[in-house]
């Protein structure tokens, strides 16, 4: 185990690298500087260029932002002047994770029992509803319920507050309207998932011996459908939870999603990199979590095994 | 059983310490920190005995050093809660602000400002001539991105610090003493009182900036006001709190007790905050423009934002005078803004826009002009087969480079239509792209046509005027006229108003009349809607536009 996890650990870091190299040079093919102001004029321009170093080749600056980079320096941002990037991004990531968070848990539930349901009363009409709903909930954009519930619950009846970031309350509507494709992500594929699993010969083997039915399916049947939906969730924890553009804007989330769009449009480069490598150290760290609990929900993958693979 | 335990385990694990951290600064985001509790609370207090004005910006504050700053929400911050040397009244002329009293000498070239015995910063202590000097050396120390403010300023050795050829310390400012500040000028500047209302100019305290390191600016606390409101509150990227700054010099003309800014990024979520009275005004746009036209909050204003074409005056066929005069002329301005843009916007036939600059006797400046550039679409398709028979071609295809938004699109193809359709063996192709990526082709004049666009950097014609000199920064078309170079430089330092408008308008008529170098199409409207209990909110035409300053809520 422990050779696995250092080895794993040297992957994420080369793969970090890997990312790092390449965002760097497809970001400086980005058209346009961060000082697109068009009252600057050349002198100017070769001022703010070189107090940032920018007037050096694409070359050297990629191994100063490299080698500050391993000290742990993500720079500062080109807009907001003196602010560091780790103050930016540390900023804004709670209301996004806070609101992803409680969107991924809310979808995850309700998914799971519409799921189970609808796999446990196959080709019933509870089976239909909830299939059509999950179809409705993947193929209906957030931001239109987004807009609904803004409409509705927030000015028409004034239950909550439409927009802004103020306290709990304030998060409840973003967090409704962002559950939404996590319920019928995770309703649809407990349902697969489940549906493929009961119809196996162990399941059929375990009522056999006389097994209760909830024991079966708990045990038995959603264990093993589990594996899938974990494979899922956990790109999409790291999705919903590194802010979304759409959610933040409409209510209005002083979250992290909508400041990596801005960066990219105002050229802002150390934000621009600082948000692209912490969005992927999630992301791995997240895929290397998923492999772990493969393990632990299935004996049979192997975590030890390297030979196999070679 | 061991190994669900660990399941379990593993999985709560995992979920703390991807969000464990995030509630707390989710909550710390969401609650103000303490000195700021009652700029929070005091919005759910019934108002009525206490004057809030409701507002938002698009975009969180960068910074509130103003030797930095450099884009609109730290401009109109700043604007509310510093003051310098000048300050502009609601018609956006100077008045005398931190300074009581400004000298002039003979030549026109030593400015000697006073500072008022009652300017004083939020902290109590005097606003004082040293206050200037530093902040405006701080921006080229700095390199600001605002210095070239200096340049239009006329401040002795700004070009000249700028280019490295000479240090900070040699620009032009000097205070002479705690009160007094002299300031030297290249040549006589008619705008110099105009222009030292900008925030490029404001002043900061060295000890207080000096104290607080390379934060300065970038809380609430961690900067100094000396205007009429000062913040309370920032709490990044969601909003921020300004109350009425006792200390300000003229702090008993100030009416409102305290401004909420919320940071509203999506128009529609504005409206909605509007419409549930958690704020008093919201900029519109075109597709809420029928909608509330007869609301008796709605109201249009006039922007000096102006649109044009860019011709390439090195295409060979654009180099032709009479071919730029039948594009200029053979489409229906009109058609464009009101029915393609229906947000305000109205026609533009000159370079000035129009209720921007007035003379002495307050005759608007397109009056004097008219409307240059006008004629038939028949008038524009003689001038067009006339033209092509010059540059000896049937035919020509020419690219539109335009910002890849919404407005550039419709705005290309709408252009596209009417002008193939009126100038037979004209094929418009549209390039839309980002729009750093349209200034960069602009600005290394790889188009055929561009659409662009200006602001005014001041309240002056000129701001519009010395963006064709030869060379210029704003040219981006290769334009030149050496008759048109003289003529500017010449108004630039003519201290005489009066003949140095005619000679403004004179250089309009050359430049859109006589040399048809770009193509005007229209001036920016905004529509916006304003509660009816705001009174005297001024939106003045030149950057920073809003300006709370006046405003009373008569409830």
């Amino acid at each position: 185990m422990g050779a696995y996890l250092l080895r794993r650990l040297g992957y994420m870091l080369v793969t970090l690298i890997v990312i790092a190299t390449a965002t760097f040079f497809l970001m400086k093919m980005l058209p346009g500087t961060p000082f697109n102001n068009d009252r600057l004029n050349e002198q100017q321009l070769a001022n703010l260029n070189a107090k940032y170093g920018l007037d050096q080749p694409v070359a050297i600056q990629y191994l100063k932002y490299m080698s500050n980079l391993v000290q742990g320096d993500l720079g500062d941002s080109y807009k907001y002047v003196g602010r560091s990037v780790t103050e930016v991004i540390s900023e804004r990531i709670g209301p996004s994770a806070l609101i992803g968070f409680q969107a991924l848990v809310l979808g995850t539930l309700i998914g799971l029992v519409l799921g189970v349901t609808s796999a446990l009363r196959h080709n019933s009409v509870l089976d239909y509803t909830s299939v059509t709903l999950a179809v409705l909930g993947m193929s209906i954009p957030s931001f239109v319920f987004a807009a609904l519930l803004q409409y509705y619950v927030g000015l028409k009846w004034g239950l909550l507050p439409p927009a802004l970031w103020k306290g709990y309350e304030y998060t409840i509507l973003p967090t409704l309207a962002l559950s939404v494709t996590v319920i019928a992500t995770v309703a649809r594929f407990i349902r697969t998932e489940m549906l493929d699993v009961i119809s196996q010969d162990y399941v059929l083997t375990a009522r056999a011996k006389g097994l209760n039915n909830g024991k079966v399916i708990i045990r038995h049947v959603l264990r093993n459908a589990l594996i899938p939906v974990v494979t899922m969730l956990g790109p999409l924890a790291i999705n919903i939870m590194t802010g979304t553009l759409v959610i933040e804007k409409i209510f209005s989330v002083p979250g992290l999603g909508e400041q990596f769009s801005l960066s990219v449009i105002v050229n802002d480069y150390s934000v621009i990199m600082g948000i692209t490598l912490f969005y992927s150290f999630l992301f791995i760290f997240m895929v290397f979590l998923v492999d772990i609990l493969y393990g632990l929900l299935d004996p049979r993958i192997n975590l030890r095994g390297g030979k196999q693979k070679g | 059983m061991k190994k669900r335990n660990g399941f379990l385990a593993l999985t709560l694990m995992a979920a703390l310490t991807v969000t464990g951290c995030n509630f707390n600064s989710g909550e710390s985001n969401s609650q103000a920190p303490a000195p700021s509790n009652n700029g929070g609370t005091t919005t759910e207090q019934p108002k009525s005995d206490k004057k809030v004005l409701q507002v938002y910006n698009t975009d969180e504050i960068p910074s509130l050093d103003s030797a930095h700053v450099h884009e609109t929400v730290s401009f109109t911050v700043l604007n509310n809660t510093m003051d310098g040397l000048y300050r502009r009244d609601k018609n956006g002329q100077p008045y005398l602000a931190i300074a009581g009293k400004h000298d002039v000498s003979a030549d026109n070239l030593v400015h000697t400002f006073t500072i008022r015995d009652n300017a004083k910063w939020s902290d109590g202590s005097p606003v004082t001539a040293h206050d200037f000097e530093f902040s405006w050396k701080k921006v080229f120390r700095e390199a600001g991105h605002y210095s070239f403010m200096f340049e239009s300023l006329a401040v002795k050795n700004a070009v000249a610090i700028e280019k490295g050829e000479k240090q900070p310390d040699e620009l032009g400012v000097k205070a002479i003493d705690d009160k007094t500040l002299e300031v030297t000028l290249e040549y006589p500047n008619p705008l110099f009182n105009q222009l030292l209302s900008f925030p490029t100019f404001y002043p900061q305290k060295k000890e207080f900036v000096e104290s607080k390191g390379d934060k300065y600016g970038l809380e609430f606390d961690n900067a100094l006001y000396n205007g009429p409101f000062m913040l309370t509150d920032w709490k990044h990227d969601q909003g921020w709190t300004y109350v009425k700054n006792p200390n300000y010099w003229d702090a008993a003309n100030i009416k409102l007790d305290q401004i909420d800014g919320y940071v509203v990024k999506d128009v529609s979520t504005a409206l909605t905050l509007f419409e549930s009275g958690q704020l008093d005004r919201v900029e519109l746009n075109s597709s809420y423009v029928d909608q509330f036209k007869a609301d008796p909050r709605f109201h249009i204003i006039e922007t000096p934002t102006i649109y044009f074409l860019r011709f390439n005056h090195e295409h060979p066929v654009l180099k032709n005078k009479n071919v730029r005069k039948a594009i200029a002329m053979a489409w229906d301005k009109q058609g464009l803004t009101d029915v393609i843009l229906n947000d305000g916007s109205s026609p533009l036939n000159g370079l000035v826009p129009k209720n921007f600059s007035k003379d002495a006797s307050g005759k608007d400046f397109r009056e004097y002009n008219g409307d240059l550039q006008k004629g038939s679409v028949d008038e524009a398709k003689a001038l067009w087969e006339q033209g092509l028979k010059e540059a000896g071609v049937t035919e020509v295809k020419l690219g539109v480079n335009a910002a890849d938004t919404d407005r550039s699109k419709k705005i290309g193809e709408y252009l596209k239509n009417q002008l193939e359709k009126n100038l037979p063996g004209l094929t418009l192709e549209l390039k839309n792209v980002p729009s750093n990526q349209r200034l960069e082709i602009e600005k290394a004049i790889q188009y055929d046509l561009s659409l662009g666009t200006w602001g005014p950097d001041y309240a002056d014609p000129m701001t519009y005027i010395d963006m064709w000199v030869t060379g210029g920064s704003a040219n981006r078309m290769k334009y030149s006229n050496p008759k048109y170079d003289e003529l500017v430089q010449q108004a630039k330092v003519n201290t005489d108003l009066e003949k140095r408008f005619q000679q403004m308008v004179e250089l309009e008529k050359i430049l859109i009349e006589e040399d048809v170098a770009i193509a005007p199409m229209y001036q920016e409207g905004l529509a916006i809607l304003q509660k009816e209990f705001v009174k005297d909110y001024v939106y003045l035409p030149t950057a920073p536009s809003n300006n709370y300053l006046w405003v009373d809520i008569a409830k």
